[in-house]
């Protein structure tokens, strides 16, 4: 850490540096792309992967960014603060989509949510939201009156151009017009309404006869606002929209915030609190993993397989319900611990599942992964490479599976992760087969996490005793967990009441969907199919 | 006249009154017995064979395969069919949010549904926006959008409630008039009429 600050301050003299459990450097606009290019470039600091943008509206004083980095050579982790220059009409900030990849589509969404420009990004347009919608509905002053941006069956307007800002050598800024298609190309509209798109996602595919040229990622089907929402709620309320993000990761999800919560609030949370959790982290993960195979299959055309995967999945479900009482959005952990004890038959039910488990392994592996069309279809389709998977932050199983070993339960454990025994399952292959086979390959070690404590829940209570009224300090938090498609991310700050200032939620399947352009530049048609499946996004994860 | 379906006894479903309104409208609307008897005749083919779209935008969804996948298993009502296009299909489960962005896309899906057509709002989302009434880019409910036949509440509801609520749709289209009744386009011009497209003329 000393290091890095020592580096930072001679390469930058006017940062400020802000030490914690994540130290922040505040930058000026002017130096800021400069200063990126060192932090990614230089041996010593090598942040190569972009965790997130957080936009941020202070009112008052002013707009800006706050960038979450982590090195994978160093496993360290950096924040940096932008203020945008420019006035409250026309924020301005460098764009850094030269140096991250994923950087195009995180500042798209910064710009969709506060209005803040980035000079020299490639494709400033909305994300989530219309063209013609009024206003920037995270800034503070935002009006939400429905009679402003009303609900309408007329098909929204569509352009095929898109803007970029250029600053000229003489410090002013510029709008341009540039196509997103070339004039002569033939765009192919996949989805809202596909079985294969998993949800509401929509590509305009730019095809040359069956060869994809480009694909326009058209989001926002399912945007449902949850970071302005949890503005509007108190702590304890904002925890239950965490189980209709990923509803797969619905527990992981929970863990994030509620562990983010406690460390801003100080409440220590019991050991037989965390050991359920953790548990019920990693059945979460066998059930997604489960789905996951199950619709993959599906969309192969292999339809049996989800009948054998629902098998275990619909097992676990009756496990989370007799606990939990819900199939799917639990709700369970809360602040200071979990909601409620644990079922008197959950201990000999998670042992009939893990009886259970190896040998449906092995039967899913029999049917599927060995079947020459399966292989033919998966081995060689969609090939990330690691460099790639870094630059797009293609995090969980899919990063895995390009050879990136970029497990938050090893590299920054939390929990009690780092007193158990698992393998990170990475795999070099770089192919759609081998993001397959990583999930195949987690859910045995997930059942190993299991194992080791299942017999040993420790007593003492489940939940401590929290006030009332939460309130947290001022300050601000950032808190990452790996959820079942990826490292999920929750940037919270508070302004010293009962509700949060700002709550942003950095997800895995936004990056995941986005590298579908990349990855399936020059492919055939036919595997866009098996390459977007075995990203596995969920879309109301990537529209929150 | 006890309407049910599927063998299930008439006293164990929650809400009769209303299936026993829609019977006395059909008294009274009266029609000569051989009409009526074909009407019965086709009523009993419609109902016992309703084919859902492949709808799903959220949470509710997932549901939704559970309910297609051997446990809950909705082959043996006869639902199995999913349909991926909207032209082959008699009802659209609406699981999950509709949100601005989707709303022209949702009701332009509607529009392609072929007659008779039905339409279920499953969850509290597509009920009244549900845990999202706070949002600024949600819907408060599809009852605006396209007229509904049946709610199932939940969040996401069960498969087990989701098979009752299709029950009660197919009890639904047994008290149907199918002659001069739901094989007119009558339905949805009146919607048509009550919430005119500025711009389109149909």
């Amino acid at each position: 850490m000393s290091n890095i600050r020592e580096k930072i301050s001679t390469v930058l003299p006017e940062a400020v540096i802000e030490d914690g459990e994540i130290m922040q450097v505040t930058v000026p606009d002017a130096k800021w792309h400069d200063f990126a290019k060192t932090l990614r470039d230089d041996r010593e600091l090598s942040f190569d992967f972009l965790v997130t943008i957080v936009g941020m509206d202070w009112k008052e004083n002013g707009m800006g960014c706050i960038y979450y980095f982590a090195s994978t050579r160093h496993n360290s982790r950096i924040s940096v603060k932008v203020m945008a220059g420019g006035d409250r009409e026309r924020p301005l900030i460098h764009s850094i989509h030269d140096l991250w990849a994923i950087a195009t589509v995180f500042e798209r969404e910064v710009y969709d949510f506060f209005g803040i420009i980035f000079i020299n990004n490639p494709d400033m347009r909305r994300l989530f939201l219309n063209i013609d919608w009024k206003g920037f509905p995270l800034r503070k002053d935002y009006d939400e009156n429905p009679d402003i941006n009303p609900v309408s069956i007329e098909n929204e307007r569509q352009t095929d151009f898109t803007d970029v800002w250029t600053e000229t050598p003489d410090g002013k800024v510029e709008k341009h017009e540039r196509r997103i298609f070339q004039p002569d190309d033939f765009v192919v509209n996949i989805g809202p309404q596909h079985p294969a798109t998993h949800g509401v996602l929509r590509f305009r595919t730019a095809v040359d006869g069956e060869i994809i040229k480009k694909i326009d990622i058209y989001l926002g089907y399912i945007h449902r606002g949850v970071e302005k929402i949890c503005e509007k709620d108190t702590y304890p309320q904002t925890l239950h929209f965490m189980d209709r993000l990923d509803y797969f990761s619905a527990h992981p999800y929970h863990h994030c915030l509620c562990m983010l919560i406690e460390e801003a609030a100080g409440i220590e949370i019991s050991r037989r609190a965390q050991v359920i959790r953790v548990l019920m982290d990693e059945l979460s993960r066998i059930a997604s993993h489960c789905l996951f195979i199950g619709t993959y299959c599906m969309d192969l055309g292999a339809t049996t397989m989800l009948f054998y995967t629902l098998r275990v999945r619909e097992q676990i479900l009756d496990i989370m319900e007799r606990t939990c009482g819900a199939r799917m959005t639990f709700n369970y952990d809360c602040i200071g611990g979990v909601m409620q004890d644990l079922h008197p038959d959950f201990v000999k039910d998670v042992h009939a599942l893990l009886d259970v488990l190896p040998a449906n392994i092995k039967e899913y592996n029999k049917i599927f992964t060995g079947n020459v069309i399966a292989r033919n279809r998966m081995e060689n389709v969609g090939v990330l490479t690691r460099k790639d998977a870094i630059s797009w932050a293609v995090t969980g199983p899919n990063g895995r599976g390009s050879g990136w070993a970029c497990d938050v339960r090893k590299c920054n454990p939390y929990s009690i992760y780092s007193e158990l025994e698992f393998d990170e399952v990475v795999r070099e292959e770089c192919d759609s087969m081998a993001r397959f086979k990583v999930r195949m390959d987690e859910m045995v070690q997930s059942a190993r996490i299991i194992a080791q404590l299942i017999d040993n829940i420790p007593e003492g209570d489940y939940c401590v005793k929290v006030p009332k009224v939460l309130k947290l300090p001022v300050g601000h938090w950032f808190k990452t967990v790996e959820g079942c498609r990826g490292t999920f991310g929750i940037y919270l700050e508070s302004d010293g009441g009962t509700m949060p200032y700002r709550l942003k939620i950095a997800p895995p399947c936004l990056p995941a969907a986005a590298v579908v352009d990349h990855i399936t530049e020059g492919q055939k048609i036919a595997d866009l199919i098996t390459i977007g499946g075995s990203l596995d996004y969920i879309v109301p994860d990537i529209d929150r | 006249m006890e309407v049910t379906t599927k063998g299930m006894p008439y006293e164990a479903w929650k809400d009769n009154e209303y299936i026993e309104k829609l019977v006395k409208e059909l008294q009274d609307s009266g029609v000569n017995v051989v009409v009526g008897s074909f009407d019965k005749l086709i009523n009993w083919g419609r109902s016992n064979s309703i084919w859902p779209l492949t709808f799903a935008t959220s949470c509710c969804g997932i549901e939704f395969v559970s309910l297609g996948a051997a446990r809950y298993d909705m082959a043996r009502f006869g639902w199995e069919v999913a349909r991926a296009s909207p032209r082959q299909a008699d009802f659209m489960m609406v699981a999950g949010t509709i949100v601005h962005r989707m709303v022209p896309v949702f009701r332009r899906l509607y529009d392609q549904l072929a007659e008779p057509k039905y339409v279920i709002a499953c969850g509290s989302c597509a009920i009244s926006g549900g845990p999202f009434k706070k949002s600024y880019h949600v819907a408060m409910g599809i009852e605006d959008i396209v007229p509904v036949d049946v709610f199932i509440p939940g969040c996401p509801p069960r498969p087990e409630a989701m098979i009752y609520g299709i029950m009660q749709l197919s009890r639904k289209i047994k008290v149907e008039k199918f002659f001069g009744g739901v094989n007119r386009q009558e339905k949805q011009e009146e919607f048509l009429k009550a919430h005119p497209v500025a711009g389109v003329n149909d």
